[in-house]
């Protein structure tokens, strides 16, 4: 858990985001403040439409604000270009999505190398290792070479776990991890996600609709209407 | 491994039927480009070669004489037309200088001097008209390969010895051995000795030729150390137009090469040639069409993953990349693939008809140049038609994929 003193990993500043143009211009996100620190395990929640996953993806650097600043360890990322912009992503961030998408052509072992492949350009020998060493972290060693398409849902997104830690990153961000598992398999893919936040000091933003999982956060950030309407440490660490 | 040549391959080899499909194409398209090409540039060479078969490439001769009207006194009227001045048999002047030089120019491989003229054979009571050509048998061999094309006897000229064509030897009915009487139309003649009798696959060649020594010819034709023509064998026989303008600039001669003599020829090559390309440009365009379209089902069906590996730090140009080299490959798989088909129906067809001395009918050229110039063209063509979808893959927003596909 992060305690208010951890450094900022993840900073947003005054964020709005604007889709259509003219009269059909719609807000979808209003001023949002937001940080998160290293170590830090958060849940954000909100209903269907509230602009989570906008939220998500101008954190994750995968879209920008229309206004406002977001910060990846304390780097202003708006003066980017898209080339710089992926690969500081491919540095900085892991992602963990509701369906795994693995990369079918490739086995488990080959996904999680084919992010630190595609920030040097090349594969190489100590990418073999640290991919083996993540696989065995999620408990996958015995399936380095199994295909995407040979496993089973919770194996999946567990290399999809390995994955977003293949470039050691500093903030995790997980939209609805276990939305598409059984509740057993959601519990040991949630439990994953904790334990590597736990040992390896990484920051994670889960999206979730499980309130029984965001009651296992440390925080929980809840957006309404594109307004970050609480903000606040779980009931059981007050 | 670099990241992009490991992603492109191990997308080529896991799309098994989308790969089969394009490599197919690819393969058809590129034997269809190496057959064409063998098949056009075997036969023209072919109908190139038989037409120099009796033809020397640039035949120089002593220029036209213009008549030049004399000046009239002022008021006095003339005819409005000028004859033109019987031309006889004249020799090239200070021909020696000139055969030696010609011979020194750059892309002449050989040059010989000919006394030329018209004279009659008789044998008994046979008699044909006939074309004399007095030449040197070393320099002229060296221009017009008449040692191997010899159907008796051999190509040596000397004395009073003779070479004839094979069809006025079945019409005066003689062979090796036997004796001519030629004799101009001036009454001047000799008696000759047949020494040899050649086809040079040319009927009209093969019923009126008949080759004597130079001195012989000079003698007969009354051209005391003279020679009528010199024929020129160049390197590249289509720069023989050229170096044919060179001879007429530098000596004031004329000179025609034999692609000024067979014009008609040369057009019906160039149009077959145009047909070819334009055939093998639409096989090409073909080909890229579908490249590009089973790439760009491709990109489609990948979106989703396109977007995973962006949002995981592959840059827009690792992305291009990868869909070029597939391209790349398709082409380069296709071009070895093609390339064995493409030789393989050449020499089918080769071998499918054959002459009388076991020539094909249907002559092939299948040069390194050839595989070379399809292997470029199919890899070129590949990563030119995998550009649209390159780009395509390299714009898509990883957000709106990776949550929409």
């Amino acid at each position: 858990m992060a305690d208010g003193s951890a450094p900022a990993v993840l900073r947003l500043e005054g964020v709005a985001k604007d889709f259509g143009e003219g009269e059909a211009c719609t807000r979808v996100l209003h001023g949002v403040e937001l940080t998160v620190r290293r170590g830090e395990f958060a849940a954000l929640i909100g209903p269907s439409g509230s602009g989570k996953s906008t939220l998500l993806n101008i954190m994750g650097l995968l879209d920008r604000p229309t206004v406002g600043k977001v910060f990846v360890d304390d780097r202003e990322t708006g003066t980017l270009d898209d080339d710089e912009l992926a690969r500081y992503r491919g540095r900085t961030l892991g992602f963990v999505f509701q369906f795994h998408h693995l990369l079918p052509e490739f086995t488990a072992l080959e996904n999680v190398i084919l992010p630190m492949a595609a920030d040097k350009g090349r594969l190489d020998a100590t990418m073999q290792e640290c991919g083996e060493a993540l696989l065995n972290l999620v408990g996958l060693g015995k399936k380095l070479h199994a295909k995407a398409t040979q496993l089973s849902g919770g194996q999946a997104q567990r290399v999809a776990i390995a994955r977003s830690l293949a470039m050691n990153p500093r903030v995790v961000l997980a939209d609805e991890p276990t939305g598409n598992l059984d509740t057993q398999t959601s519990d040991e893919v949630f439990a994953l996600l904790r334990d590597v936040n736990r040992r390896q000091g990484v920051a994670f933003v889960v999206v979730t609709h499980d309130s029984r999982l965001a009651e296992r956060c440390d925080r929980i950030v809840d957006l309404v209407d594109g307004r970050i309407v609480s903000d606040r440490p779980h009931q059981a660490l007050r | 491994m670099p990241f992009e040549w490991f992603v492109a391959i191990r997308y080529l080899r896991e799309g098994r039927a989308q790969t089969a499909l394009i490599l197919g194409g690819t393969t058809v398209g590129v034997a269809v480009l190496v057959f064409l090409t063998a098949l056009i540039s075997g036969l023209q060479r072919s109908l190139v070669a038989q037409t120099l078969s009796s033809q020397a490439h640039i035949l120089v001769k002593a220029p036209e004489r213009l008549a030049r009207p004399l000046p009239l006194p002022a008021g006095s009227a003339a005819a409005d037309r000028v004859e033109k001045t019987p031309d006889r048999i004249r020799s090239i002047e200070q021909w020696q200088q000139v055969l030696d030089s010609i011979s020194r120019m750059p892309g002449v491989t050989a040059a010989s001097p000919t006394a030329a003229g018209a004279a009659f054979a008789s044998r008994g009571e046979a008699s044909k008209s006939v074309a004399v050509r007095g030449v040197d048998d070393e320099t002229y061999g060296r221009v017009i390969e008449i040692g191997p094309k010899m159907k008796a006897g051999r190509f040596k000229l000397d004395g009073t010895s003779a070479i004839i064509g094979s069809v006025l030897a079945d019409e005066l009915g003689v062979g090796v051995g036997d004796k001519v009487r030629l004799t101009t139309p001036e009454g001047r003649g000799d008696v000759f000795l047949v020494a040899g009798v050649f086809d040079l696959g040319n009927r009209d060649v093969n019923e009126r030729w008949v080759l004597v020594p130079l001195r012989s010819a000079q003698t007969m034709l009354d051209l005391p150390g003279g020679a009528t023509s010199i024929d020129v064998k160049v390197a590249d026989v289509f720069a023989a137009e050229r170096i044919a303008q060179e001879i007429e600039r530098r000596h004031g001669l004329a000179a025609d090469s034999w692609m000024k003599v067979n014009e008609q020829l040369l057009v019906a090559l160039r149009s077959q040639s145009a047909s070819s390309y334009m055939i093998q440009a639409l096989v090409v365009v073909a080909v890229a069409l579908g490249i590009a379209s089973v790439l760009g089902v491709s990109v489609i069906q990948k979106s989703r993953e396109i977007g995973i590996l962006k949002a995981t730090g592959a840059t827009t140009r690792r992305i291009e990349r990868i869909f070029l080299i597939e391209g790349a490959i398709v082409g380069a798989v296709g071009s070895v693939f093609g390339g064995g088909l493409g030789t393989g129906f050449a020499l089918a067809f080769a071998n499918l008809a054959r002459g009388p001395t076991g020539e094909p009918i249907f002559p092939v050229d299948l040069t390194p140049g050839l595989f070379a110039a399809a292997s470029i063209i199919a890899v070129a063509t590949g990563t030119a038609a995998a550009w649209f979808p390159a780009n395509r893959a390299a714009r898509l927003d990883p957000a709106v994929v990776i949550r929409y596909g």
